[in-house]
């Protein structure tokens, strides 16, 4: 099988502190890939490096076999990497709609200028792009916050719409940060229902989270990280019966 | 069908357009003139500085620096070296759009006050050396510059035209301009906003992370609205020049650019004609208060702070929502 994102020997060092220390694991195409953890053991951090927002001390992280340390969270999306974050990163200035239009970003090849006179070319993206965008709206459930400016909506919406924005983007693979986090039952269920069918469409999906009942029922594939390093990793069976995992985790 | 028109894109220019167009039936002799046309350049100026600021969130406090370079390159080409001013004028905004380009590329990746104190510091420079370059640009006495003359026609506000058997006045056809140059400056602004380049832009304001991972190479666009604002400043600095036929290093200084930027908060930041209702207030109130000359700058501190604690959006923006809420007399609600 071939590997969609293959990280070796990965360090972040903060001052004295190491974040992420020695890590190495590989996530297979089409699979949905869990890495879970107490706070503070370096999940958030490993998704900054992972999509270019910081750099890595020391260590390799391939996309598709090719390297991509070094560079911008902007080129790796290009390369089909999107994410959403555990703390909302939403433009408050927009609408909701806006926002996910914002994911189609790369999708749009107007010029300066098209846009200067508004040419017909242009006008019709922007017409592709707004249609696009309702649908991913109504797809992930936000679908009656269209004309909604995203600074009017509930917590649990804002977090669907950062999904709807992520896959805006068409991407290859998707890193979701804690997309449960604050959400009711209803509301959890129905995220979970929403992984599967971003999953269903081939789209790689790596997730943080702290639900244990939503990453062991979704899960292909888990990575247990504790003080920044690998504690475990294997199926949501073997995580399970690991001892390791339950002595330090799952039993606390 | 009323709320649709409302809502339409034209709206707001059209409503301009009507108030340019009105406005001379109130206008009774040539001091008002002058204060109308200085209004409709400084106001196109600023339209595009709120590109910058309003709109993608960056601050500049060196912006009158750029309209300093289009004014004086405009004085110094046609006047010392007499080229015709509107081939200067246009390169004049290329070689400052190179200047932004250059400077915007290193000083966009700061943020915050580092980015303030950096356009501050390039805004110094640029006034140090007209200021002292006293040979080429008249030093601190200023230069006086020659009337603005299109394919060979001489506009001069001492003359009068004869057009379609009419007498106008040279300053009535530079109220005409100034009102021609402010809604196309208008129209360009709406048209960039409005568009993924202008998502894009505002982007960088909303979640500069957030653009960035979807895509948003957001250090070219932030250096391209740099460059589009500062080529907006040299033109209408170029005019600027041309219209009062004599400039001083003072429009581009420190307390020019804080003038701007005072306008351009107090009117509404991410507001188009928010920011030409703040340059109307901030231009009219040293006429009221022409006693208080010395207290002018403290006046601008004072009112952008105060607009800042108590009316962040701006006083067009907060006007727009007060008149929302009156009109539906019940409140929006969150849904
Ligand atoms: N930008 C940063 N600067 C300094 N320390 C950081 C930074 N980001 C994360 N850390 C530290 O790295 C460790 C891991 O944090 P994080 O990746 O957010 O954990 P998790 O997402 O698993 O809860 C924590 O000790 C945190 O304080
Ligand atoms: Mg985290």
């Amino acid at each position: 099988m071939s590997a969609l994102i293959e990280v070796t020997g990965l360090d972040k060092a903060f001052g004295g502190v190491n974040a992420v220390e020695g890590l190495s694991f590989s996530v297979n195409a089409g699979q949905v890939y869990s890495v879970i953890g107490p706070n503070g053991a370096g999940k958030t951090t490993l998704f900054n490096l992972i999509t270019g927002i910081y750099t890595p001390t020391k260590g390799e992280i391939k996309l598709r076999g090719e390297s991509v340390v070094g560079l911008e969270p902007n080129q790796l999306a290009e390369r089909g990497m999107c994410r959403t974050f555990q703390n909302l990163q939403i433009c408050m200035n927009m609408t909701a709609l806006e926002n996910v239009m914002l994911g189609r970003h790369l999708q749009l090849k107007s010029n300066f200028l098209s846009t200067l006179f508004r040419l017909p070319s242009m006008l019709r993206d922007e017409a592709a792009c707004r249609e696009r965008a309702i649908e991913l709206m109504e797809f992930v459930g936000c679908g009656q916050y269209v004309n909604t400016e995203a600074s009017a909506m509930s917590y649990g919406a804002l977090k669907r719409l950062e999904i709807a924005r992520a896959l805006a983007a068409d991407p290859k693979v998707i890193l979701l940060d804690e997309p449960a986090a604050g959400l009711n039952g209803t509301e959890t269920a129905a995220l979970e229902d929403l992984i599967r069918k971003v999953a269903q469409q081939g789209i790689t999906v790596v997730l943080v989270e702290h639900d244990m009942k939503l990453v062991m029922g979704i899960s292909d594939y888990l990575l247990v990280l504790n003080y920044g390093r690998k504690l475990a990793e294997g199926t949501p069976e073997q995580i399970r019966n690991n001892p390791d995992v339950i002595a330090a985790y799952l039993g606390g | 069908m009323l709320n649709s028109l409302f809502q339409s894109r034209q709206f707001g220019l059209l409503v301009l357009a009507l108030i340019i167009i009105v406005l001379p039936f109130g206008l009774q002799n040539d001091f008002h003139y002058d204060i109308a046309i200085q209004m409709g350049l400084i106001a196109a100026t600023v339209v595009g500085l709120n590109l910058l600021v309003g709109f993608a969130g960056q601050i500049s406090l060196g912006h009158a620096a750029f309209f300093g370079v289009g004014a004086y390159m405009s004085a110094i080409l046609t006047g010392t070296y007499g080229w015709s001013p509107i081939p200067v004028l246009l390169f004049a905004a290329v070689v400052v759009g190179i200047i932004a380009f250059v400077v915007g590329r290193p000083i966009l990746r700061l943020k915050g006050h580092y980015l303030s104190m950096a356009t501050l510091a390039v805004g110094f420079i640029i006034y140090i050396i007209i200021n002292n370059e006293r040979r080429i640009t008249g030093g601190p006495d200023g230069i006086s510059v020659p009337s603005l003359s299109i394919f060979g026609a001489e506009l001069n506000v001492f003359n009068d035209y004869q057009i379609l058997g009419m007498t106008l006045s040279g300053t009535f056809l530079w109220y005409v301009l100034a009102g021609v140059l402010l809604l196309l400056a208008v129209w360009i602004a709406q048209n960039i906003i409005d568009s993924p380049i202008g998502r894009a832009l505002r982007s960088v304001h909303g979640s500069e992370v957030a653009a960035r991972v979807v895509g948003v190479d957001t250090a070219r666009f932030k250096s391209l609205v740099f460059v589009i604002s500062a080529v907006y400043a040299s033109i209408m600095g170029s005019f600027y020049a041309h219209y009062t036929g004599f400039i001083t290093p003072q429009i581009a200084s420190f307390e020019h650019s804080i003038v701007l930027i005072t306008m351009v908060v107090l009117g509404g930041m991410a507001s188009t004609l928010g920011v030409i209702l703040g340059v109307v207030v901030l231009k009219l109130l040293p006429q009221v208060l022409a006693d208080f000359q010395e207290l002018e700058m403290m006046m601008f501190g004072l009112i952008l702070m105060l607009t800042m604690i108590f009316m962040p959006k701006g006083l067009l923006p907060t006007l727009q929502g007060l008149a929302r809420k009156y009109l539906r007399k019940k409140p929006e609600e969150g849904v």
